[in-house]
């Protein structure tokens, strides 16, 4: 779940407002907050790591800012948590060593 | 058969730890088995009003720790149910009273005389939930279907795991299937998703349970509420049978067959 889509519920914007399905929001809410506690990492500190990620990567490449995505998922395969990041590329600088 | 010490905790308070204590002891003790259920909640207790002994305690745990009695001074022996025993904490104390050690010393001595002994935890993550903890073999974890209760229990596990308890087994404790079915309360399998231990039981959402608690009247001792037929089959699934579990899939259609699962399955 994207932070995107977590701060849509949060406004009620989500699932809650349509259907009535608060029990879906409790599930991604859980999620949520279980993925936080299980890492140590607050939502502060992912909320940092995406300012920093971006001055990084907007080194290289021209990216779309108000699109990206960056949080926490449970891949419940292996018992893991990935920090997943989805960032749209709108251009690819070019630097001296590329060909 | 070597005696189990299983601690029964949740993190959150009021989610059904004392409850399921005091039940799944009667159930165990109704199995042919001695068992003792010991209030660990020292200076908020609550398993004797719920298991109906409040007005016969005489000698506390605390006091046996202490040396004031012997610890089979103590224990109480239940009326109703044959071979179920409690053994009652002080309700004047703190949890200084006793230390990790004094509760492992206690657990080890009860070990001779009993094949189940049941510790019910105070709520928390502190010293009263490590003193429960620490006479244990193995957990029953107590959550509701609601994020605040699922997310402490995880923490809870994680701790249990640090402590090396095994196994750690969840029991999912007052749900509604009506509010199941129509999307306003966490499933079974929704909480077993993000919480990723093994099940053993789900309990319904029971008047009856508040009636057993009013009367101090344990349920298995009455029996034929979907509750008491819920801690029946966690007893049963402690003891190593397997009982097979009601689908947890709410949104099939209700046919007899589900009807019966649902009546049954618990
Ligand atoms: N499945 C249930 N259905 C109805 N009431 C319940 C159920 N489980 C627990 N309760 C009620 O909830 C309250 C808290 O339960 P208790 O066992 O004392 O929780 P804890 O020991 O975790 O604090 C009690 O009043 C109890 O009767
Ligand atoms: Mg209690």
């Amino acid at each position: 779940m994207s932070f995107i889509s977590n701060f849509s519920n949060l406004l009620g914007l989500g699932r809650m407002g349509r259907a009535g399905k608060s029990g879906d929001m409790a599930k991604s809410r859980l999620t949520l907050a279980i993925a936080h506690d299980r890492t140590d990492i607050s939502p502060g500190t992912i909320e940092n790591m995406r300012h920093d990620i971006i001055d990084v990567i907007k080194k290289y490449a021209e990216i779309d800012e108000e699109h990206i995505e960056l949080d926490l998922e449970n891949d419940k395969s292996n018992g893991y948590f990935a920090l997943v990041a989805s960032i749209p590329v709108m251009k690819v600088r070019r630097t001296r060593g590329s060909l | 058969m070597a005696s189990r010490v299983i601690v029964v905790t949740s993190g959150k308070g009021g989610v059904g730890k004392t409850t399921t204590t005091a039940n799944v002891a009667a159930a165990l003790a109704e199995m042919g088995n001695k068992v003792v259920a010991i209030d660990g909640d020292v200076g908020l207790r609550n398993l004797d009003v719920v298991m109906g002994m409040e007005n016969r305690i005489v000698y506390t745990l605390i006091d046996a720790i202490e040396g004031a009695c012997r610890l089979n001074q103590a224990v109480i022996r239940d009326k109703r149910v044959e071979n179920l025993y409690m053994l009652p904490t002080a309700q004047s104390r703190t949890k200084d009273a006793v230390t990790p050690q004094q509760m492992i010393d206690v657990c080890n001595e009860l070990r001779k005389d009993y094949d189940y002994i049941l510790v019910d935890c105070p709520a928390g993550i502190e010293a009263g939930f490590k003193n429960a903890a620490a006479g244990a073999d193995e957990a029953l974890v107590v959550a509701t279907p609601e994020v605040s209760s699922v997310r402490d229990a995880d923490r809870i596990i994680g701790l249990l795991e640090a402590m090396e308890k095994s196994p750690i087994r969840l029991i999912v404790n007052r749900i509604r299937r009506d509010m199941v079915k129509r999307g306003d309360m966490l499933g079974v399998s929704d909480v077993l998703d993000v919480l990723a231990i093994d099940l053993i039981g789900m309990i319904p959402d029971d008047e009856a349970i508040i009636t057993s608690a009013n009367s101090g009247i344990l349920l298995t001792a009455s029996s034929g509420s979907p509750a008491s037929r819920a801690f029946k089959n966690i007893a049963a699934r402690v003891a190593g049978e397997d009982v097979p579990f009601m689908n947890l899939d709410s949104n099939e259609s209700a046919g007899i067959f589900h009807r019966i699962k649902t009546m049954f399955g618990f």
